[in-house]
C-alpha cells in the first residue's frame, strides 16, 4: 500500500537532483570526449530522475525488487526521451550516435543506481527526523563524491589532452578534446617529441632527478645523526631543540630569497647547481630531523642498549640497529623530501639563468612565453607531473605516512 | 655499570646531585653536539643568517645592480707594428671605473709583458719587475677614465715571431666599497613601503587570502574526510586521487588552471557559456572586481582574488583531508553506537561526537595552514604575478626586490613578514602548551 508523505516528496527531490547532475556531467563529458557541442537538457534530466525515484517509492520498502528498479530504469529512459524530444543533449541523433546512446544508457543507469543507494530503505510515508537526515546525508555525500572527483580530475584531464592537440584545434573549439587516433603516435605526441629534441627536456629531467636524489641523500646524511642525538642522547637544551626545530621550518623561502640571492651572487654560487644543493637540504633538514626523531623515540631503547653492551659503538648501534628498524620512516622522509625537491620552484626560478642547468620546474617556466605554443607548456607540465605521481602511487603508503607524521608544510 | 643503570640512577638522583654532570654524561653531551653540528651549521648559514641579513639589507640603499661591486676595468691595445726589430711600438691600457656612484681606492694594474721587449718609456706610476708590469694608480673617482702608455722596442727574435702583449690579460684590483658590507644606512626602504597606500592594500589582500584560503581548505578537507571515513570499494583509489592536487608540482597545476580558465579559449569558460550561465568569457585571473547586486546592495566582488583563493583551497584541501581522516579513524565506534541507541540522529552525532573529537586537530591544522598560507608565494606568483588585486606580502617581496629591483625595499617587506610570523609562532606555541596540559 503506497502512502504519500514527506518521504515521497524528499525522495522525488533527491531523484531530481541526481537527474540534473547526471545529465549535466554527461553532457560535458560527451562534449569533451567527442568534440560535438552538446547542451544537456536539464529539465529532462530533472523529470527523468524524479520519475525514476517515484517508481521506486511507489512500492513498500520491503517489496523493492530488481524488477522494480528495472521499471524505474525504463521510466526514466522514457521520460528523458519524451521531455527532450529524443535529443537529451540537444544533438541530432546522427551526430556522435554511439556516444549519445552510451550517454543515455549511462544516465539511466546512474540515476537508477543513485536512487537505489539513496532511497532503497526510505519509506514513502511521513518519515521521522532520523530518516530524513539519513537521506539528506546520502544525497550530500553523493554530491560530494561527484564534486571532488570532478574538480580533481578535470584539470588533469585538460592538462593531458591539451598537450596532445595543436594550436588551431585548441583555439577553434576549447571544448573539443577528442583525439584522432588515426593520425598515428608520431603526430599525436608531437609536442613531447619537440620538448625532448628542441627544448632539452631530457636534460632537465635528468638534472631534476639528480638534484632531487642528491637532496634526499644530503638531507638524510644531516638529519639522521641529528635526529638520533635529539631523540636518544642527553644534552643541555635537548627539549628546547626538539621543539624549536619546527619553528625554523616555518620560515618561508621568500624571506630567505633576497639575502641568499645577494650573497650567492657575490660568491658566484647563484647560477650553479651547487648553490641549489646547498639551499634545498638546508630547507628540508629541519622537517626531516623532526620526523625522524619522533620515529626514533618510538623505537625500543633496550635493543640499542643491548648493542652497546655487546661492544658496538654509537655509530655501530645507529648503523646496525636503529636504521634497519627505522626503514619505513626513512622511506617516508626520503619520499617526502624528494617530492619537495622535485616540485621546488622559487629557488630554481631565482637562481638558475643558464638553460644548461635548468631543473624541470625552471624549464617549464621558460615555456610560458607567447612564442611557445600552449600544448608545449602542457606537455612540459605532464612531463613534470608524471614521475612524481607515479612515485606517489607506487609508494602511497609511505608518502601518506610521511605527510601525516611530520608534514606541517604546504 | 651498564647504561641502563646509569640512566636509572640519574632519574632517581637527589636534587643536590642533578646539577653535577658526570664524565659519562659529559661525553654523551659532546657526542650529541658533534652529531648535531652539521645540521646546526647548515641551518645557521642558510636560514638564520639570511633572516638576520634581511634586517641589515632592509636598512641599506641597495639595488639589484649593486650586487656587481664597482671594479676598475682595463682594456689593452697595441699601436704600431710589432714585427720590425728595433722599431718602437706602444702598448696602451685604457682604464675606467665601472661604477657611476662610488670611488675606488688603491687601484693597481698588473700585467705580464712578452719576452724580448725593451722598455723605452714608462708611465711614471708604473714599475717593471722582470716581465711583470705593476702600476699603482691611486684613487679612481666615480666614472673616472685613465690611460697608461708604454713604449717598447722588440728585439730580432721577437720581431721574427711576435707575441701580442694582449695574450696576457691585465688584472686590476682596488678597494671598492661593497654596498652590502658598508655602514651606509637609510630609513628610505621602510618609509617607502609604509607610505604608499599600496601597502595597506597588500596587507588586506594577504589577510583575506590567508583567512579564506585556510578556512576553505579546512572545510573542504573535513567534507572530503567525511566521505571517505567509511569502508567501501574503491576507497583507497579515491583517497589517492584526492591527494593529486597536493602532490603534483605547483608549476604544472598552476599553468593548467591558467589555461583551463582562459577567458577566450579556456575550457571552463566554454563550459559556462555552453550551459548558458554566462554570455561572455570571464577573465578569472585578470579582472580585479565585478559589481554584484545583492538585495539592492551593490558590492565589488574581487574576481581574481577569489579565483586565487579557490586555487589555494583546491591545492591544499588534500592535506587537511588527510589529517582529519587519520584522526577520524581513531575515534572509537563505541560512542557512535551508544549515541545510536540513545536515538541521536546522524547530524546530531556529527555535531556532538565527531566535531568535538576533531576540534583539536582542526585547530592545530588551522594554525599551521594559516602560517603556511600566509607564507605562500609560488601559487599567486605563477597564477597572476600579483596583478588584479592579488598581491600579497610575499609577492610584494619579489615585486619590490626584483621587479623594481630595489633589494632594500624587498628586504623591508620580508622583515615585516618575519615579524608577523613571529607573532603567529608565539601564539602557536602558546596553543601547543595549552593542548599539552
Amino acid at each position: 500500500m503506497m502512502r504519500i508523505g514527506i518521504g515521497f516528496v524528499l525522495g522525488v527531490v533527491s531523484g531530481g537532483i541526481w537527474g540534473v547532475i547526471a545529465i549535466v556531467l554527461l553532457g560535458i563529458a560527451i562534449t569533451l570526449i567527442t568534440g560535438d557541442a552538446a547542451t544537456p537538457v536539464a529539465l529532462a534530466g530533472l523529470l527523468a530522475g524524479m520519475a525514476g525515484a517515484a517508481i521506486v517509492l511507489m512500492r513498500d520498502k520491503s517489496q523493492r525488487t530488481a524488477a522494480l528498479y528495472l521499471a524505474s530504469f525504463a521510466a526514466s529512459l522514457i521520460v528523458l526521451l519524451l521531455v527532450s524530444f529524443a535529443a537529451p543533449f540537444s544533438l541530432p541523433l546522427s551526430t556522435a550516435s554511439v556516444a549519445q546512446a552510451l550517454g543515455v544508457a549511462l544516465f539511466c543507469a546512474a540515476i537508477t543506481l543513485g536512487n537505489r543507494a539513496c532511497l532503497d530503505d526510505v519509506d514513502s510515508g511521513n518519515i521521522r527526523r532520523y530518516a530524513i537526515e539519513v537521506l539528506l546525508l546520502r544525497v550530500l555525500k553523493g554530491l560530494g563524491f561527484v564534486f571532488f572527483s570532478v574538480i580533481v580530475v578535470l584539470p588533469f584531464y585538460v592538462m593531458v589532452m591539451t598537450s596532445l592537440k595543436n594550436q588551431q584545434q585548441l583555439l577553434l573549439n576549447p571544448l573539443d578534446f577528442s583525439i584522432d587516433l588515426t593520425q598515428g603516435a608520431q603526430s599525436l605526441f608531437v609536442s613531447y617529441v619537440e620538448l625532448f629534441t628542441k627544448f632539452n627536456f631530457g636534460q632537465f629531467l635528468l638534472i631534476s632527478a639528480i638534484v632531487s636524489v642528491s637532496t634526499v641523500l644530503l638531507t638524510l646524511a644531516f638529519s639522521i645523526p641529528g635526529a638520533y642525538a635529539v631523540a636518544r642522547l642527553k644534552f643541555p637544551g635537548q627539549a628546547f631543540l626538539s621543539r624549536s626545530i619546527l619553528l625554523i621550518y616555518m620560515v618561508p623561502a621568500i624571506v630567505l630569497v633576497i639575502p641568499l640571492y645577494s650573497v650567492f651572487s657575490q660568491l658566484g654560487l647563484r647560477n650553479t647547481l651547487t648553490g641549489l644543493l646547498i639551499v634545498y637540504p638546508a630547507t628540508t633538514v629541519p622537517v626531516a630531523l623532526y620526523m625522524l626523531q619522533g620515529y626514533f623515540r618510538g623505537l625500543p631503547a633496550e635493543l640499542e642498549e643491548a648493542g652497546l653492551m655487546d661492544g658496538l659503538g654509537r655509530v655501530g648501534v645507529i648503523w646496525k640497529i636503529t636504521l634497519p628498524l627505522a626503514l619505513p620512516a626513512l622511506a617516508s622522509v626520503s619520499l617526502y623530501v624528494f617530492m619537495i625537491a622535485w616540485n621546488e620552484f622559487l629557488f630554481a626560478f631565482m637562481f638558475l639563468d643558464d638553460p644548461g642547468i635548468f631543473t624541470l620546474s625552471r624549464g617549464v617556466v621558460s615555456l610560458n612565453s607567447s612564442e611557445v605554443p600552449r600544448q608545449h607548456l602542457m606537455a612540459g607540465a605532464v612531463v613534470a607531473t608524471v614521475p612524481i605521481l607515479v612515485i606517489f602511487l607506487w609508494f602511497e603508503r609511505f608518502l601518506v605516512a610521511g605527510l601525516t607524521a611530520g608534514s606541517v608544510k604546504g | 655499570m651498564t647504561v641502563t643503570d646509569s640512566n636509572a640512577e640519574k632519574a632517581h638522583a637527589p636534587a643536590s646531585r642533578r646539577g653535577k654532570i658526570g664524565p659519562m654524561a659529559r661525553r654523551e653531551a659532546r657526542l650529541a653536539m658533534t652529531m648535531l653540528m652539521p645540521t646546526f651549521f647548515i641551518v645557521l648559514a642558510i636560514v638564520l643568517f639570511p633572516l638576520l641579513a634581511n634586517f641589515w639589507i632592509s636598512f641599506k640603499p641597495v639595488t639589484l645592480a649593486d650586487l656587481r661591486p664597482p671594479a676598475p676595468v682595463a682594456s689593452e691595445r697595441v699601436r704600431g707594428d710589432m714585427d720590425v726589430a728595433g722599431q718602437e711600438f706602444l702598448i696602451q691600457y685604457r682604464l675606467r671605473n665601472s661604477s657611476q656612484k662610488s670611488a675606488i681606492g688603491n687601484v693597481t694594474l698588473t700585467d705580464t709583458l712578452p719576452a724580448g721587449l725593451t722598455i723605452v718609456s714608462l708611465d711614471s706610476r708604473c714599475q717593471i719587475n722582470g716581465q711583470q708590469l705593476i702600476c699603482q694608480l691611486g684613487t679612481f673617482d666615480p666614472a673616472a677614465r685613465d690611460e697608461i702608455e708604454i713604449a717598447v722596442t722588440p728585439d730580432a727574435q721577437f720581431a721574427a715571431n711576435p707575441v701580442s702583449p694582449r695574450d696576457s690579460d691585465p688584472t686590476m684590483s682596488g678597494d671598492a666599497p661593497n654596498v652590502l658590507t658598508s655602514f651606509d644606512f637609510t630609513w628610505e626602504n621602510y618609509s617607502r613601503i609604509f607610505d604608499s597606500r599600496e601597502f595597506w592594500n597588500v596587507f588586506w589582500v594577504t589577510v583575506s587570502y590567508t583567512v579564506f584560503g585556510t578556512l576553505g581548505a579546512l572545510v573542504f578537507g573535513l567534507f572530503a574526510a567525511q566521505l571517505l571515513s567509511a569502508q567501501f570499494w574503491g576507497r583507497s583509489i579515491l583517497r589517492g586521487l584526492f591527494l593529486f592536487p597536493y602532490v603534483a608540482p605547483v608549476i604544472a597545476v598552476a599553468f593548467t588552471w591558467i589555461i583551463l580558465l582562459d577567458p577566450f579559449s579556456g575550457t571552463f569558460n566554454a563550459i559556462l557559456q555552453r550551459m548558458g550561465i554566462t554570455d561572455a568569457g570571464i577573465n578569472f585571473f585578470g579582472q580585479r572586481s565585478v559589481p554584484i547586486d545583492l538585495f539592492g546592495l551593490t558590492f565589488d566582488f574581487p574576481v581574481a582574488l577569489a579565483t586565487v583563493i579557490a586555487f589555494e583551497i583546491w591545492r591544499y584541501f588534500p592535506l587537511s583531508f588527510l589529517f582529519i581522516l587519520a584522526r577520524m579513524q581513531s575515534i572509537s565506534s563505541d560512542m557512535y553506537e551508544a549515541a545510536e541507541v540513545d536515538g541521536a540522529s546522524p547530524l546530531q552525532q556529527f555535531w556532538h561526537i565527531s566535531l568535538p573529537q576533531l576540534l583539536g586537530i582542526l585547530s592545530t591544522l588551522f594554525l599551521l595552514r594559516f602560517i603556511w598560507t600566509f607564507n605562500k608565494f609560488d601559487d599567486i606568483f605563477l597564477l597572476t604575478g600579483g596583478a588584479a588585486g592579488t598581491r600579497t606580502l610575499t609577492v610584494d617581496v619579489y615585486e619590490q626586490g626584483f621587479a623594481v629591483s630595489n633589494l632594500g625595499a624587498g628586504a623591508a617587506v620580508a622583515v615585516v613578514i618575519f615579524l608577523l610570523l613571529l607573532v603567529f609562532a608565539v601564539s602557536y606555541f602558546r596553543f601547543l602548551h595549552q593542548e599539552d596540559q
